[in-house]
């Protein structure tokens, strides 16, 4: 009983982890088609500026909540910045070309951000942690729960149903589902894609840095960190169905799931779990489970 | 054009083997390992001639790999040729299996299941602690047909071993470019529909491409794992792969030399950017390949195609 | 095609020109490669700490400040010229620049290697082109065991002691304890590590059982469901040999959940991070640092000024890396000094005899190069109690207890995993 409780509510954690990291991710392709490799980089970059944002707070001794609150907007106009600069910069310049190359295109940019983070950062790690001592813990049964994971949680559960009610009640968001269902033809009915691209990828890599400094107060921050998020949110997304919000959601919960049930059943299996999940669900549904098959163009 | 792109394809070769005395050993030991990787290179051309991009092929070369290493650790057997060929059939065969599976998928679906598949694959060596876990495990110098090099000597039959599979590989890819199958690469990946129209089984000419792919990374695994005389689980880690496609769009689909000289280039400017920055290599790496990208965007092949077309405008 | 193979050649001729010119100066200085993770998740707690450590000691070195016996300038009043070299990249990256290193920089000795991969790897290409190499922080046995190296040395013991230490310190302080639980990354080092402790457990507390083994993935940075696994578990005791940023994310989210006021944490390699986590780690936690260093080491001169050195530049204690890297170079220097004859340049033979079997006492203490064919250092290990201090706001540790060398070590001739299997026979503790 207490193992099963504990499965349930790590495995919500995880996939609140998953999810906030993945949606960012899984917005970008939808709409504009690009597999974005600098997804880890906002990630990274949302973790570094908020340990920044926390060392100030935390030298100014602001109330815990005030803190989070800064630590967030400033990690977030870290992403903003970044995604103007990125998408105005050199994603314009490449859209047109291969779906693969432009991967390659956000693989060398991440490249260049990772030593970008040493320019400016240096080599050392950063730690963050205040925002989740703040938080404390509360006891059920046996178990101890730290409380920034509900928060966690919450926050996961506000950005789905953000995402679904502004993709679904909202003029932009309507906008933005004619792009994703089908680019040419809603450019033909008038809709500004550039500029619907421009705020797609800003507002992916605002979501790829809050996943960074959600998670900055739990971690070290340190180099590297970026590389490690980025297969597991392709893994996520891939799961879901490339590009589907709800996917995401679903993805994220399967696998969240699956890898809490295997740290508690079966430590052994899992360093597989994640992958063998992926490649069970291509297998069975190619696309992903939240997409359906594309009618073939002749 | 065909003779003339095959003797200059064929000086090229010449040179690079007459050179290699010449030139100072770690020369020849990063042009061994460089042509090494072309071949899985050249396996990515393949299928990219195609529009498919595997984001996966490590698996194929740590197979290859582990394949001689394993023969190695296991039997003591020695002999290069052999054990090159079985790390060739080794990631074959299992192209062939994953082949059935990967060859329904298109676009970045094809690159992801490449991937997950590597990914396995890493978990499983990782998992595997007899073989020393990340750390990998050693394999012995080689032997090519009972002549047993030391030294300087070992390198330069390492450099020349590894040339002639890559001068067989070439010519056999470029009679493959040209063969049916071959050339149906272009209209496949403009419009898969219309190829089936032609009585083609695009299915099946992905799944030959992606044995083709999976046998020369298997070859080129097998070279790296005699040239370094170690192997390690992170041969099969998507970050290997990464690099590997890296080289494919720095050296350009269009050409099977392409492969060897942007794999060589690719080699000599990493090896550079860590000599003259080494913090900031990544970064040099990531400039190279941004600017490849918008300025040479059919990669160094290119380059050559250019210099011909020029001349041919002669009169 | 050629034209483009040419050019590298040709840049490749140039730059081992250029290497080669400032050779020609009145006295060749000694070159020295030295490589250390630069970039990537292990630089900031071992590469830079390792790199920092070389630079400073190279530097007292060239000035002749080292305390005696290693106060003549340079080596054997030669100076030393050092060349820094990224670890980062694949194995194929890290054996290609050991030869670019070796071959082209011709570079007299490598000193470097925090990857036990990198290790092994680089082993057999550094007898091959009979290029004197020391290793400094990796940890595997299996670099002496599995094959007799010529030139290749390691002052750093191996990480057998770690896990040996570990137990006979848990043994020592917790009489009554019938359980403990692992939770180590899932590759070589964790994997190797947890074996040690788990076998060395078993000879010296039999009744104590193993709990919960668990194996996250390496740079996984997220927890929650290890912590509550483990908080579910009875076990009295929980070892880790997670290093930095592992770690300390670890460390952040146990606390969070109070997983330390369940169990005593074993940190094997906590002493290179306590500086950073201060009063975030708790108080209790068994803490290790791949032997006598740090604040494990013995209050000694050479330890002082190592010390004093250190944080006179870098304004914060050296950790483990950096003394290993010390300990490393100054068995280079005295192998080097013992086998210079008059005033040529001793070939490589010539030091690799000398520096076999070699004994010295550096800033982490003795040591003795007794494995391995005299290729493999052996020291003490200690072990201490982790505790802030609020008053002097700085950690300490506190309640330490040290393990004589031959106590944690294998006798020579016999590998390491053999000899905890087998109860640990002959330690002389």
């Amino acid at each position: 009983m207490l193992t099963a409780f504990a499965i349930l509510t790590d495995g919500l954690v995880y996939a609140a982890y998953l999810f906030i990291v993945a949606i960012g991710l899984t917005l970008i392709f939808g709409v504009m088609k690009i597999l974005n490799v600098t997804h880890g980089s906002f990630y990274a970059f949302g973790a570094y500026g908020a340990a920044t944002a926390v060392g100030i707070y935390a030298n100014a001794d602001w109330p815990a909540a005030l803190g989070f609150l800064f630590m967030i907007t400033l990690a977030m106009l870290v992403g903003l910045i970044m995604g103007i600069i990125l998408e105005r910069g050199l994603l314009r310049l490449v859209y047109g070309k291969d779906e693969v190359v432009i991967v390659l295109v956000t693989y060398a940019t991440f490249l260049i951000l990772e030593d970008v983070i040493v320019l400016i950062w240096g080599a050392q790690s950063y730690a963050a942690y205040q925002p989740m001592v703040a938080a404390g813990s509360i006891e059920i049964g046996d178990l101890v729960l730290s409380n920034y994971d509900i928060l966690l949680v919450a926050i996961a559960v506000v950005l789905a149903a953000l995402a679904y009610w502004a993709l679904k009640y909202t003029r932009q968001g309507r906008l933005l589902t004619t792009v994703i269902f089908d680019r040419e033809t809603a450019a033909a009915f008038g809709i500004n894609v550039t500029l619907v691209y421009t705020a797609t990828f800003v507002i992916g890599a605002m979501l790829g840095a809050l996943g960074g400094a959600v998670m900055a107060p739990k971690i070290s921050v340190t180099l590297g960190i970026g590389v490690e998020v980025i297969v597991l949110a392709f893994a996520v997304v891939a799961i879901g169905g490339m590009g589907s919000i709800e996917g995401a959601l679903i993805g994220a919960l399967i696998v969240g799931i699956c890898r809490a049930a295997a740290v508690h059943l079966a430590p052994q299996i899992e360093l597989f779990v994640i992958y063998g999940v992926m490649a069970l669900v291509l297998v069975a549904r190619p696309y992903g489970l939240f997409v359906r098959a594309q009618p073939r163009k002749i | 054009m065909i003779t003339r792109e095959k003797l200059a394809g064929g000086l090229a070769f010449l040179f690079a083997a007459a050179a290699a005395p010449l030139a100072p050993e770690w020369v020849v030991s990063l042009a061994t390992i460089a042509f090494a990787n072309a071949l899985v290179v050249l396996g990515l051309v393949v299928l990219w001639r195609t529009g498919l991009v595997s984001f996966g092929q490590a698996l194929y070369y740590c197979i290859g790999a582990y394949t001689v290493a394993l023969i190695v650790r296991w039997s003591g057997f020695t002999d290069a040729f052999a054990l090159v060929a079985l790390g060739g059939v080794g990631a074959g065969i299992v192209a062939a299996l994953v082949g059935f599976l990967l060859a329904r998928y298109r676009e970045i679906f094809f690159a992801m299941l490449s991937l997950a598949l590597s990914m396995i694959l890493y978990g499983v060596l990782v998992k595997t602690e007899t073989l020393g876990s990340t750390d990998g495990f050693s394999v012995s110098t080689p032997s090519f047909l009972g002549y047993r090099p030391h030294g300087e000597a070992l390198g330069l039959s390492l450099y020349w071993f590894t040339l002639a599979i890559d001068a067989v590989a070439a010519v056999l890819v470029g009679a493959y470019f040209r063969s049916v199958a071959g050339s149906l690469a272009t209209p496949i990946r403009d419009n898969e529909i219309r190829v089936e129209f032609l009585g083609v089984s695009v299915t099946r000419i992905i799944h030959t491409k992606v044995v083709i792919a999976g046998v020369l990374g298997g070859l080129g695994g097998a070279l790296a794992a005699l040239t370094i005389g170690h192997v390690d689980p992170a041969m099969s880690y998507w970050t290997t792969s990464g690099g590997f496609v890296f080289v494919t769009i720095l050296a350009g689909a269009g050409s099977v030399a392409a492969a060897f000289v942007g794999s060589l280039v690719f080699e000599m400017v990493r090896s550079f950017a860590v000599d003259i920055m080494p913090g900031l290599w990544q970064m040099v790496l990531g400039s190279v390949l941004l600017l490849t990208i918008l300025f040479l965007p059919d990669g160094l092949g290119s380059l050559v195609a250019r210099l011909r077309k020029r001349e041919e405008a002669k009169p | 095609m050629s034209l483009y193979v040419r050019i590298p050649f040709a840049l490749a001729a140039l730059a081992s020109a250029a290497a080669i010119a400032p050779a020609h100066a009145q006295q060749a200085p000694i070159k020295i490669g030295i490589v250390s993770f630069l970039t990537g998740p292990a630089a900031s707690p071992f590469g830079i700490p390792g790199r920092n450590g070389a630079e400073i000691v190279l530097e007292a070195f060239n000035a002749g400040k080292a305390p005696a016996p290693f106060d003549k300038v340079g080596f054997g009043g030669t100076k030393l010229e050092a060349k820094y070299v990224d670890e980062a990249g694949s194995v194929q990256n890290v054996v290609t620049e050991f030869r670019n290193l070796v071959q082209r920089d011709q570079v007299d000795a490598v000193v470097g290697y925090i990857s036990s991969g990198s290790c092994l790897a680089v082993a057999p290409v550094a007898d091959e082109l009979k290029a004197l190499t020391v290793f400094y922080d990796c940890g595997t046995p299996r670099i002496f065991e599995e094959k007799a190296r010529s030139y290749v040395f390691r002052v750093s013991p191996h990480a057998t002691m770690d896990g040996v230490g570990a137990a006979r310190y848990l043994v020592a302080k917790k009489k009554n304890l019938t359980s403990f639980s692992g939770i180590n990354q899932n590759y070589a080092w964790g994997q190797d590590s947890w074996r040690d402790f788990a076998g060395a457990m078993k000879v010296l507390a039999p009744k104590a059982t193993a709990d919960k083994v668990l194996f996250p993935k390496l740079f996984a940075g997220e927890y929650g469901a290890e912590i509550s696994t483990l908080l579910t578990s009875k076990s009295q005791a929980v070892h880790t040999s997670f290093w930095n940023g592992d770690l300390e994310s670890f460390t952040y989210q146990q606390s969070a959940r109070g997983l330390d006021k369940r169990m005593t944490i074993i940190m094997t390699t906590g002493e290179a991070g306590m500086w950073r986590m201060r009063d975030k780690l708790p108080d209790g936690t068994i803490i290790g640092g791949r032997g006598a260093n740090g604040p494990l080491a013995r209050d000694t001169d050479i330890n002082k000024w190592f010390h004093q050195i250190y944080m006179d530049r870098y304004n914060t204690p050296p950790t483990y890396p950096a003394y290993q890297m010390a300990q490393s170079l100054l068995g280079l220097k005295l192998a080097y000094e013992k086998a210079k004859k008059g005033d040529a340049k001793p070939t490589t033979d010539e030091i690799a005899a000398a520096f076999k079997g070699i004994e010295f006492t550096g800033p982490a203490g003795h040591v003795k190069m007794a494995l391995g064919n005299g290729h493999q250092g052996i020291t003490e290990t200690a072990y201490g109690t982790y505790k802030f201090n609020k008053q002097k706001n700085m950690p300490e540790i506190v309640d330490i207890m040290r393990f004589p060398a031959e106590c944690v070590n294998p006798p020579a001739g016999i590998d390491a995993d053999k000899w905890i299997a087998d109860g640990m026979k002959g330690a002389k503790c």
